[in-house]
């Protein structure tokens, strides 16, 4: 049987970096296939040309064994190749309906749009996906899950033979992931070829029946799920073995460093209270729009509350204040990297720098080279993989960008390290990296409070687990008696727990 | 990642552009060069372009331009602009005016009263753009009709014009024994001020930074709001500055002095290099570009081109501007892709 897309021999290069070199891939219709590999393997690169966004530098793309040259994104989807981005990309004013056929309305005479028979398209093409959502409805405060069934209908309704879902699930609870699944398996068996990139296997078991691994830019190895392990797996990935993900040390707590005290903020969270010594390791665990982030936001002083306060070692912060709360030593990685943690235009050694500007300045000049050599000696203690600390950050693999957001709020010796999300789309290792990290901090004495949607991340690295459901907290279960399901219990509401 | 790449041990600052080439290849380059070639082929084509007189004439054309051009280029680096400016010098001069008129005579006294009110009106727009989070744009076309308004309500029709001699025969003395203008100094001194703030402050960082991403600024603990607030008051006081060189040296305090002056400051901060989307661009190549909008201007006017023909050359140059700096940029990514291997061979290890 043909492959309904193929890659072979493909490099791409940007500038010095080789992103690909001799990619192969093929795709039958009838499968879901995992494209797999560390952050900076090269398939963000690989969709990128699957969907017509960069042309290969040397190799084919092949449609029904035929060559053929996407110039352009809309060249792919012309050719049945829907994707759908981690971060789906509609318009927030226009009806679901009117973002399905964006560009492509039903028309009437004299050019007018088919309301109606937009909207009946639309209803079609929800009710053959089995979702419910009401296509007259503005984008505009849907899930991010329901914005991605969205996106898949729309892919649906050019007949798309070819999904390539890049983590789809990053930002999904597991309900949402179930929906999304079902979905994709009834695609799958009405004939599509679905492309699945993810860094979560049990998802890649659970859809997919065959795996390619790619290291480095390269293909490594493509093979039917049956004959691998998550273990073989990761193993391919990494090129190593990986033991021990979660290597929580065991510290004694020493005295409170953060106390949050009745934080209100209408409309995203009430009453929220918890103290974090120092030494442990709290992480805040919930569903997506539980409150969770807006909750860190808050103590890091980007978000005003409504009420409550926060104190540092027993000192109250000034809300709605950054610039206060560095100073009183605490530090904030956000959830979204590329637009908060980062400045993606600036070089590593500016970003690494920007909140210690002033410290590193003398007399209020600051020249460059106190900020060179910080960024270097950060750069080496994490093994920010650049070619120049003088590069754009924007040039980074994903899990080289978060370690330059660690190196930039490491340095600034935070007593009080609040964690978004620490591991979001990165690959095995550098996961691995940031949690011996996140350990050694607590060892040091630092309060980390992580705020995380990974149970195993979870279970593994917190020394309790405050749990929110619906911006309250209603759980606060120590170590010893956390477990998926307590935990799981407490997210979707069904257990509330004395907090 | 290429692994050659990832073998490069982290940490290591690594080679740059060797210098001549990262000069060259500059839109600061391009501006130097275009200046120097507009200069050289003037005075050998037009006559009275290059004589001392004529310099002297362009450096006090450039000063209130370049005066206002110091702190836009920063606010437009933060991404944001201001077009009141030139009323802010209108302003300023009919309320410097005026003042004289109803008996201040105490020069330092009216200097002090008219930077006070020009960054009173500078915070008045940084008031509506951070407080009232109000696009600037918007904000500082309204301001440039309130304030040019306000100017006529101030003085009317009429001109101040009655300073003593000495003042205004002060404002344009050259520095002794040379035909440059003192005033040049005033603007060399603080050329040099805004340049440290620019580069080797954690104040410049922070511009740049909140230009490309102010989402990010924030999360890094950059007070975003405070700092663009502040620009604005320095705008106001600078434009105010501008205009009282503007009144002194022509003698005379109008409503309409500097009317139309905020094109010649924007266009010269863009065709400097700096990006109208923030986030990229420098002192170094709005100076440049002053000089060379000015000379131009001048050199032209001279050879007798008529004033319609001027504005389209400057209208050119502005069109320009924006596309120069991205067609530089285009080239030297070229070049840095031609040269793949050498870029990560010569990193070391």
């Amino acid at each position: 049987m043909l492959p309904v897309l193929a890659l072979t021999g493909v490099d791409k290069s940007f500038g010095a970096v080789a992103a690909l070199r001799d990619a192969r891939l093929e795709l039958f219709t009838g499968e879901a296939h995992a494209l797999v590999g560390e952050n900076g393997a090269g398939k963000s690169t690989l969709v990128k040309i699957l969907a017509g966004v960069h042309g290969p530098d040397a190799g084919q793309v092949l449609l029904d064994g035929a060559p053929v040259v996407f110039g352009n994104p809309g060249d792919a989807r012309a050719a049945g190749i829907a994707v759908i981005y981690q971060e789906p990309t509609l318009f927030p004013d226009l009806s679901v309906a009117e973002n399905i056929f964006m560009g492509r309305q039903p028309r009437r005479g004299l050019g007018r749009i088919d309301a109606a028979a937009m909207r009946a398209r639309t209803s079609d093409l929800f009710a053959r996906l089995g979702v419910r959502i009401d296509p007259d409805r503005p984008a505009r405060g849907l899930s991010i899950a329901d914005q991605q069934l969205v996106e898949i209908a729309k892919a649906l309704s050019f007949d798309a033979r070819v999904l390539v879902m890049d983590e789809p699930t990053a930002a999904l609870s597991g309900v949402e992931v179930e929906r999304l699944f079902a979905v994709a398996r009834a695609l799958r068996d009405d004939g599509a070829a679905i492309l699945f990139i993810s860094h979560r296997f049990d998802e890649v078991f659970a859809l997919c029946q065959r795996v390619t691994v790619m290291r480095d830019g390269r293909w490594i190895v493509t093979d039917e799920i049956g004959n691998l392990t998550v273990e073989g797996v990761v193993r391919t990935m990494v090129g190593r073995d990986v033991s021990a993900l979660f290597p929580k040390l065991a510290t004694t707590p020493a005295e409170v460093r953060l106390e949050v005290e009745g934080l209100t903020r209408r409309g995203f969270f009430q009453d929220v209270s918890f103290t974090v010594r120092g030494g442990e390791i709290v992480a805040l665990a919930g569903l997506v729009g539980a409150g969770r982030s807006e909750v860190a936001r808050a103590i890091f002083g980007v978000d005003r509350y409504d009420a409550g306060e926060v104190r540092v070692d027993g000192r109250r912060l000034r809300p709605g204040d950054p610039p206060t709360a560095i100073a009183a030593g605490v530090a904030l990685v956000p959830e979204d990297r590329r637009q908060q943690g980062l400045v993606m235009e600036l070089s590593i050694e500016r970003n690494a720098t920007l909140p210690r500007r002033w410290a590193l300045s003398r007399f209020g000049l600051l020249f460059g080279g106190s900020e060179r050599r910080s960024a270097a000696q950060w750069a080496r203690r994490l093994q920010v993989k650049a070619a120049r600390n003088t590069d754009a950050v924007s040039t980074l693999s994903g899990g080289n960008q978060q370690k330059v957001v660690l190196a930039k709020w490491l340095s600034t010796a935070p007593r009080v390290l609040v964690i978004d999300e620490p591991t979001r789309g990165i690959d095995v290792g550098t996961k691995a990296e940031v949690h011996r990290l996140l350990s050694q901090l607590a060892a040091e004495g630092v309060a980390v409070l992580m705020v995380s949607s990974e149970l195993p991340e979870v279970l593994g690295m917190a020394d309790r687990v405050l749990v929110m459901h619906e911006g309250r907290l209603v759980a606060d279960i120590p170590r010893g008696e956390a477990d998926e399901e307590n935990v799981m219990l407490a997210a979707t509401g069904q257990r509330e727990a004395a907090a | 990642m290429a692994p050659d790449t990832q073998a490069v041990p982290a940490g290591t600052t690594g080679p740059r552009w060797p210098l001549p080439r990262r000069l060259l290849g500059s839109w600061d380059a391009v501006l130097l060069i275009a200046l120097a070639a507009v200069v050289i082929v003037a005075a050998a084509s037009v006559e009275g372009v290059g004589s001392p007189r004529f310099y002297r004439f362009v450096a006090l054309e450039a000063i209130p331009i370049a005066l206002i051009a110091l702190p836009m280029t920063l606010v437009v680096i933060t991404g944001e602009i201001d077009l009141s400016v030139a009323s802010t010098v209108g302003l300023t001069c009919s309320v410097l005016g005026q003042l004289w008129h109803l008996g201040v005579t105490s020069l330092p006294l009216l200097i002090g009263l008219s930077l006070l009110l020009g960054a009173v009106l500078g915070a008045v727009n940084g008031v509506f753009v951070t407080v009232f989070g109000l696009p600037s744009l918007a904000v500082t076309i309204g301001t440039l009709a309130l304030y040019r308004g306000l100017a006529y309500v101030v003085l009317g029709d009429r001109a101040v014009a009655d300073y003593p001699p000495a003042w205004t025969r002060n404002a344009v003395a050259p520095i002794p024994g040379t035909v440059v203008p003192w005033f040049v100094l005033v603007l060399a001194a603080l050329a040099v001020a805004f340049g440290v703030l620019l580069y080797a402050t954690p104040v410049g960082r922070s511009l740049y930074a909140m230009g490309n991403n102010a989402e990010a600024a924030t999360f890094s603990g950059i007070a975003v709001l405070r700092t663009k607030f502040w620009l604005f008051v320095a705008t106001g006081a600078m434009a105010a500055l501008a205009g009282v060189f503007w009144t002194f040296r022509f003698a005379s305090a109008r409503a309409d002095n500097a009317t139309g002056l905020e094109l010649a400051v924007v266009a010269a901060v863009l065709l400097g290099g700096v990006s109208i989307f923030g986030g990229r661009g420098g002192l170094v190549g709005v100076l440049a570009a002053v000089a060379l909008l000015v000379v131009l201007r001048n050199a032209l006017q001279l050879a007798s081109v008529p004033a319609n023909t001027l504005t389209i050359v400057t209208g050119t140059l502005l069109i320009l501007s924006v596309v120069g700096p991205n067609l530089v940029r285009a080239t030297r990514e070229r070049w840095r892709r031609r040269r793949p291997t050498t870029t990560v061979e010569g990193t070391p290890s």
